[in-house]
């Protein structure tokens, strides 16, 4: 799983989530099996079993969304635990908590498996335009360094008494935002010098490229053909 | 806000991608016009600004806080093709490595959060710039303002087409619109402030001032003058007025919650009435479960669409007054 070239886990993953999305949200068999499908990948990949739940987290502000979407739908209303309840929103919560999560864990296992690197680069082999997939390089690789230059500013700006309490100190945040954007494009600035004095052309070198064998795209798509079986069967 | 997948149908989803995809393409080709052959480091590195940006969290009332969408921000820092590129490429990195917005609902957040944000917000922009002949933060707080609610009505409209949730669009529109107005209001705050930050210390940064801020002009020890070079980087001539701006957000803020509770009153009546036709329709069919829940819920479900208006314009008016405090706190603070 982990030596798969990427382009065939990202068109997989993504084939993945369009027959999810697609699939009716009464048949609740076809979602327990696309859910055993994936199990199924997370334990091939020897992905650890702590480590999925512990990134889901990013799923909440939606969970709590789709909480809410009973009590405020339309349509015939029934009877919960002595709350009054949409029958309609009661689905349709079903149906993004459902849907939502099997997205969320689909690419949770893409990330564990493979390096961002990798993934831009099977996104180029997709033919994602090599300039955004440059873009996203840069971004990818200097993220790190401008999240710490910003996590500095907040221990300065804390270790001098601040705390953003009310409104009133917008500014002062406004300013570290402003400062860490000079920053960045200054950092970029020197980051362009230094590839243009290294021979750079608009281009960047692809050293050993994995092309992906006919098996290769075999093992990958097996999960979308598994999970487009279950979409069939279930009909 | 990052739409996760199954939030709306597989079709509506695609054509977001389509025009996300267009989008993405035409901004590729202009922002090569924008920063040449710098494109992928500068653009790469103003991406993860704003993914560290998206990370600032600033106290919207009590209590409760938001974070920057940076869409206006990106537009007026580095120029509205390079703005919509960073903001996809953000959407892309945190779909795809995050776990943050669903894969199949990258075209949507790319379309909403990406696109609309910055060219709503760089046309506004550029409108109040034109207009006040280069008042910066003052079209920097609008553009950021106005970019937030256009993106969650854009969302309303979206979820209309092809949502998957029975929730009625008017109360969706109020709730959405009065919310994001006052996020707005934060973005606006914080985006006019960090470009009049930029703009005092490197004015040739900002994209949105070329060309607005006078040239500087040299006076030698005869009287003779020269005009210096628009290129060069100049000392900052752009500490913006601060109160003339936020006087005139707050009452721009007072309009547009009167013209959105306008549009939230006006607009759901037709949709209204078809949620009541419905109500009676389902009541037809199954009145043995009780008219009552129906009825009452027909009158329940007619109030929030006002409430919700009249929600948003309490919360404007206390965010407004918080804006006018905070404005009269500013002159010992000095930007």
């Amino acid at each position: 799983m982990h030596r798969l070239p990427a382009q065939c886990k990202l068109l997989a993953v993504f084939a993945f989530a369009l027959v999810v999305v697609a699939t009716p949200r009464e048949r609740f068999w076809a979602f327990a099996a696309y859910a055993v499908l994936l199990a199924g990948v997370a334990v091939a990949a020897r992905v650890p079993a702590t480590y999925v739940p512990r990134r889901m987290v990013i799923e909440l502000p939606f969970v709590l969304f789709a909480f809410l979407i009973p009590v405020v739908g339309l349509g015939e209303r029934t009877e919960v635990l002595g709350l009054s309840l949409s029958v309609p929103g009661l689905w349709s919560a079903w149906n993004i908590l459902a849907k939502a999560t099997l997205g969320v864990v689909a690419s949770i296992l893409l990330a564990a498996t493979t390096e961002p690197r990798a993934v831009l680069l099977g996104a180029q082999r997709l033919r994602l335009p090599s300039l955004l997939v440059q873009i996203a390089m840069f971004m990818l690789r200097y993220m790190d360094v401008i999240v710490a230059e910003m996590r500095r500013m907040r221990v300065a700006r804390e270790s001098r008494g601040f705390e953003a309490r009310n409104l009133r100190h917008v500014p002062v945040i406004a300013r570290s935002a402003g400062a860490l954007f000079i920053r960045s494009y200054e950092r970029g600035e020197r980051v362009h010098l230094a590839m243009l004095s290294r021979g750079y052309t608009g281009q960047l070198p692809v050293i050993g490229e994995a092309a992906a064998s006919a098996a290769h795209w075999a093992t990958a798509l097996a999960l979308p053909a598994a999970a487009l079986a279950v979409w069939g069967l279930t009909w | 806000m990052h739409v996760p997948d199954g939030f709306f149908n597989a079709a509506t989803s695609v054509s977001a991608g389509a025009v996300a995809a267009a989008g993405v393409a035409v901004c590729l080709r202009g922002a090569r016009r924008e920063l040449d052959d710098r494109t992928a480091p500068m653009a790469g590195l103003v991406a993860a600004f704003i993914f560290a940006v998206q990370m600032l969290n600033f106290p919207v009332a009590a209590g409760t806080s938001g974070h920057l969408m940076g869409g206006a921000l990106a537009a007026i820092l580095v120029g509205p093709y390079t703005g919509v590129l960073c903001m996809a490429v953000v959407l892309l990195v945190q779909g795809v490595f995050f776990a943050d917005g669903g894969l199949t609902a990258l075209g949507v957040n790319i379309t909403i959060m990406g696109i609309v944000t910055v060219v709503v917000g760089w046309g506004v922009f550029r409108l109040v710039t034109t207009v006040t002949r280069g008042k910066v933060t003052v079209a920097a707080f609008l553009a950021a303002l106005i970019s937030v609610p256009a993106a969650a009505l854009v969302f309303t409209l979206l979820f209309w087409i092809g949502g998957t949730a029975p929730i009625e669009v008017g109360t969706v529109a109020a709730a959405m619109g009065g919310v994001h107005l006052l996020i707005g209001v934060g973005e606006g705050l914080i985006t006019a402030v960090t470009v009049g930050a930029v703009l005092a210390v490197r004015p040739d940064l900002v994209y949105g001032a070329r060309g607005l801020t006078k040239p500087l002009v040299l006076r030698d020890a005869e009287g003779a003058t020269t005009t210096a070079d628009q290129d060069e980087p100049r000392p900052a001539s752009a500490r913006g007025p601060l109160r003339p701006f936020l006087l005139g957000g707050t009452g721009l803020t007072l309009v547009l919650a009167g013209a959105v509770s306008f549009v939230a009153s006006g607009d759901p009546d037709g949709l209204e009435a078809v949620g009541q036709n419905e109500g009676f329709i389902d009541q037809a069919s199954d009145h043995a479960l009780g008219g009552w829940a129906l009825a009452d819920y027909g009158e329940v479900g007619g109030i929030p669409v006002g409430v919700a208006g009249i929600i948003g314009v309490g919360l404007v008016l206390v965010i407004a007054g918080a804006v006018a405090y905070a404005a009269r706190g500013r002159d010992k603070i000095k930007v």
